[in-house]
């Protein structure tokens, strides 16, 4: 099974002028089995993005070893799909070629790429759009298209880094939807960072609230949200008192760390 | 057909001028009632506005051309064909009676012989001033001042009216009174005068080289040429009009004498050099005072009082009989109207070197016409026309000689019967000296295409090793950091401050230019493509890596599409750019071009060469950068929507 493991991960930055270290990340340790979803919340700072860039490869760590399905990740790859805040889009290209833009780097048989391009844009809920430019669309269907590109490859885990972080409300609750049910579907493993702790309990099957000085899991919660929002309405849930408490105690935790550097500063 | 529109281009300067007017006015108007229309709707700032508004181009262009048909004459000979002509007649009057003019006041503010006068008196007591006193014994110096208060005598007999010669004084009675007697010509008008034939065949003005026609085409011209060939001979009398006053005979012959005798004592003299340099130069000065003085061009100011008038009235004269043309000169024909000089009639002011529309139309078609032997094209080519070009040739200039060289063998030698047998090694060198024929096929030639030429390759090599690099530049510690100071040092440095040092090594050929243009065209591609290159996001190229691009296809998939709008701007500066050099580069050497034209029109005065040849340009520059604007609206319409 593609499992990925985080094994004593560690981050440190150093300044090249002082010389001064900072440690992004220490000691991170953890196991996502396939197929599961897992949100990452922490306040400012916490190494959120610096533990993402690694397991997508474009970070070497300092200490410690990330591996999926066994392999080490030593630098990008097609079976880690990224999804970022802004699409990343190729606006020189219309939707459809940046929907197989992975394919056509593997040099895929046209026919083929052409029916799974449709396939994809269809789930996405962007049938028709092949060949509009990515320029002319509206920032959800920026990030539909993203999605799509990173799905069409297949690739074990998806890693998304805020992905709807740039997105008004409403769409951003369609853009949720979407989300839960790509993961029900295509039984990927996610890997998803928000500042929205709302999103977070929402998403996460697992849930990771990271603290900072140095970088490190602070809690771990395993929640039932996702699970009932592939059959329940979002908003149903955002009204259950479970999912309040849990929102508020999260909130409480990450403003008594925001009050911390504050402090400490 | 083009001919006659040649020759009868004034009118059709008044037909266009009509139509210049009413698009003019039109477009004001139409401009009026849509501003107006959308007035209400409009917010000051917004660039919405901008948008359209076709009618205030037509009316700027239409502005334009009015006033270059203004200040060229366009306009005034358009409507007066025949005005110039009569400028040239008054001209010619004027031209005539100058040098009387110019020794009155009317000419020159004061009587010449009151300069003279003046002149003579200031360098009299200047003289008396700076005596130099050791130079000179007692008794010589009591002398030079003696021959000074003589001289001064001289001018005060010459100014004195009741001294007055009487020939003189009947001289310049008789010479006013036949100067009033052209007046009267004047006035009395132009009827029955009439132009001869030689003078109505002349080309019309501004057909031939010699600008406006010299003979008068009209009977108020026929009537000014007539005065001016009678105030000829008045002239030439004036000038030999002298007031030789009898009192002076026996002082002039006195002082020569005695100054005479100064020069001989300052040869004899054994003087020391000091006081030797400064008795000559003391008797020299003296000497130079009196030879003014003894040719009687020192007339009383009384005695000439009525030749001033009579020339005044002969002035006023002109004027009246210059009727209409006054008012037409005032109006249409700005700058200093028509000045003859020697041989010919000479528009002055702006029209000088602001050549017609009309006539700037007419020598473009006559460079256009590719026709060589009928007068077409300059200097032995055509402006832009086409031939067949042996392909040959073009093989003969990508396939170099060395190749023939360099193949195994030996070339032919001539055998003992005097027969040379080429081989294979023979062929291949007829080969790629391009001796081989191989079919034509067609091809611009022509100073607007050698220039095309020129830019366009030196452009397209900029493009194909510019991008690139400054591409690699972009994405490369090793190129940034080894090529930056390369082209940062020779980037700097203005096209026109290498062309010199580039033009010698390579001479005139295309070459050189082609090379110069390339540095350019080179510098300013790499520069964008670098720039285009290293403001990739971060995030395209994560993503691209993570959609499992390599190196080589990211390179080619993501940064240069993404680096493209600057590549396309930097394309349409480099172009500016290297037509603005290459013109330059042509001005400084070659046989071919537009700026070769504009070299040789300089070198000749041809303002509508010139004229020509500076409109051929920023036609050329315009459609240039209209078909970039058109290239980057469709490749990069992504441009400030990301």
């Amino acid at each position: 099974m593609a499992d990925l493991i985080c094994e004593n991960l560690s981050m440190t930055f150093t300044n090249p002028q002082s010389g001064a270290a900072v440690e992004a990340l220490k000691d991170i340790n953890f196991t996502l089995k396939q197929g599961e979803l897992l949100s990452i919340l922490g306040p400012s700072g916490c190494g959120k993005t610096t533990l993402l860039n690694m397991i997508a490869g474009f970070l070497n760590p300092t200490g410690g070893l990330a591996s999926l399905g066994g392999n080490v990740i030593e630098g990008p790859g097609v079976e880690r799909g990224m999804v970022f805040q802004q699409g990343a889009l190729f606006e020189w290209l219309p939707v459809s070629k940046n929907v197989d833009f992975g394919l056509r780097m593997k040099s895929t048989d046209a026919e083929e790429s052409a029916k799974l391009v449709e396939k994809w844009l269809d789930i996405v809920g962007l049938q028709g759009f092949g060949d509009t430019p990515t320029y002319q669309l509206s920032g959800g269907m920026q990030q539909r298209v993203a999605l799509a590109r990173c799905l069409v490859n297949d690739p074990d885990v998806i890693l998304m880094d805020e992905p709807l972080g740039a997105l008004d409300a409403l769409t951003r609750e369609k853009m949720q939807s979407l989300v839960l049910e790509l993961w029900k579907e295509t039984g990927k493993t996610i890997l998803l960072i928000t500042h929205s702790v709302e999103e977070a309990l929402l998403l996460g099957e697992r849930l990771f609230v990271m603290a900072p000085r140095p970088g490190r899991i602070h809690k771990e919660y395993n929640l039932p949200f996702a699970e009932r929002g592939l059959k329940e309405s979002l908003r149903d849930i955002k009204q259950d008192a479970h999912f309040s408490e849990v929102r508020e105690e999260i909130l409480t935790m990450i403003w008594d760390m925001e009050e911390e550097i504050m402090g400490g500063a | 057909m083009l001919e006659w529109l040649s020759d009868n281009r004034a009118y059709v300067a008044a037909v266009v001028i009509i139509m210049l007017v009413a698009m003019f006015i039109g477009s004001i108007v139409i401009g009026r009632k849509q501003t107006a229309l959308t007035a209400k709707d409009e917010v000051f700032g917004d660039p919405e506005r901008t948008k359209g508004g076709w009618y205030w181009a037509v009316c700027g262009v239409s502005t334009l051309l009015l006033i270059w048909f203004y200040f060229s004459w366009g306009v005034g000979r358009a409507y007066f064909p025949q005005a110039a002509n009569e400028m040239c007649q008054v001209a010619k009057l004027e031209e005539v009676i100058s040098p009387i003019k110019a020794a009155l006041p009317l000419g020159s503010r004061y009587y010449k012989s009151t300069l003279l006068v003046g002149r003579n008196d200031v360098q009299l007591t200047t003289l008396r001033n700076d005596f130099p006193a050791n130079a000179f014994s007692a008794a010589e110096q009591a002398e030079l001042k003696d021959l000074i208060v003589q001289i001064r005598s001289l001018i005060a007999n010459s100014s004195n009216p009741t001294l007055l010669n009487q020939k003189t004084k009947d001289e310049l009675v008789n010479l006013s009174g036949q100067i009033r007697a052209l007046g009267d010509e004047l006035r009395a008008g132009s009827r029955g005068l009439t132009p001869t034939a030689e003078a109505l065949a002349q080309p019309k003005w501004g057909i031939s080289l010699t600008e406006i026609p010299l003979l008068p085409t009209t009977s108020k011209g026929v009537l000014f040429d007539n005065v001016s060939a009678k105030a000829q001979d008045l002239t030439s009398f004036f000038r030999k009009v002298r007031n030789h006053v009898p009192v002076n005979e026996r002082i002039i012959a006195d002082v020569r004498e005695r100054i005479k005798v100064l020069k001989a004592t300052n040869e004899a003299g054994s003087f020391d050099e000091k006081t030797d340099v400064a008795r000559k130069a003391y008797v020299k000065g003296v000497e130079r005072i009196f030879r003014r003085l003894d040719d009687g061009n020192i007339f009383p100011a009384a005695s000439l009082d009525g030749l001033n008038a009579a020339i005044a009235d002969l002035d006023a004269a002109k004027d009246e009989a210059r009727g209409s043309l006054r008012f037409v000169e005032a109006v249409f024909f700005p700058g200093q109207g028509v000045v003859k000089s020697r041989t010919q009639c000479t528009e002055q002011g702006s029209a000088r070197w602001l050549p017609k529309p009309t006539d700037v139309v007419a020598t473009f078609i006559q460079l256009a016409n590719p026709d060589l032997e009928n007068g077409g094209g300059y200097k032995g080519t055509t402006l832009l026309w086409w031939k067949w070009l042996p392909i040959a040739d073009v093989v003969g200039f990508f396939f170099p000689d060395w190749v023939a060289d360099v193949w195994p063998g030996e070339y032919a030698r001539h055998s003992a019967d005097g027969t040379i047998t080429p081989n294979f090694k023979d062929k291949l060198l007829s080969f790629a000296q391009g001796e081989v024929y191989l079919g034509s096929i067609p091809m611009f030639e022509g100073h607007i295409w050698d220039s095309l030429f020129r830019v366009l390759v030196a452009l397209g090599l900029g493009i194909l090793l510019g991008v690139p690099l400054g591409l690699f530049m972009g994405v490369s510690k090793f190129f940034k950091s080894f090529f930056d100071p390369l082209i940062e040092l020779y980037r700097p440095v203005p096209p026109l401050a290498w062309a010199p040092l580039i033009l010698t090594i390579f001479g005139i050929t295309d070459d050189g230019k082609i090379f110069l243009l390339f540095m350019v065209a080179f510098a300013i591609m790499v520069i964008s493509a670098r720039t285009g290159a290293s403001g990739t996001q971060l995030t395209k190229i994560r993503a691209s890596h993570s959609l499992g691009a390599t190196d080589r296809q990211i390179m080619w998939n993501v940064i240069m599409p993404n680096a493209m709008p600057e590549i396309l701007t930097g394309i349409r500066i480099a172009i500016g750019v290297c037509w603005g050099t290459l013109v330059a580069a042509e001005i400084l050497a070659g046989t071919t071009g537009i700026g070769f034209i504009e070299n040789i029109a300089r070198t000749v005065s041809n303002y509508e060469l010139i004229w020509v040849t500076i409109l051929i340009m920023g036609i050329l520059g315009l459609i240039f950068d209209l078909i970039m604007r058109w290239v980057i609206d469709r490749t990069i319409p992504w441009r400030g929507k990301g």
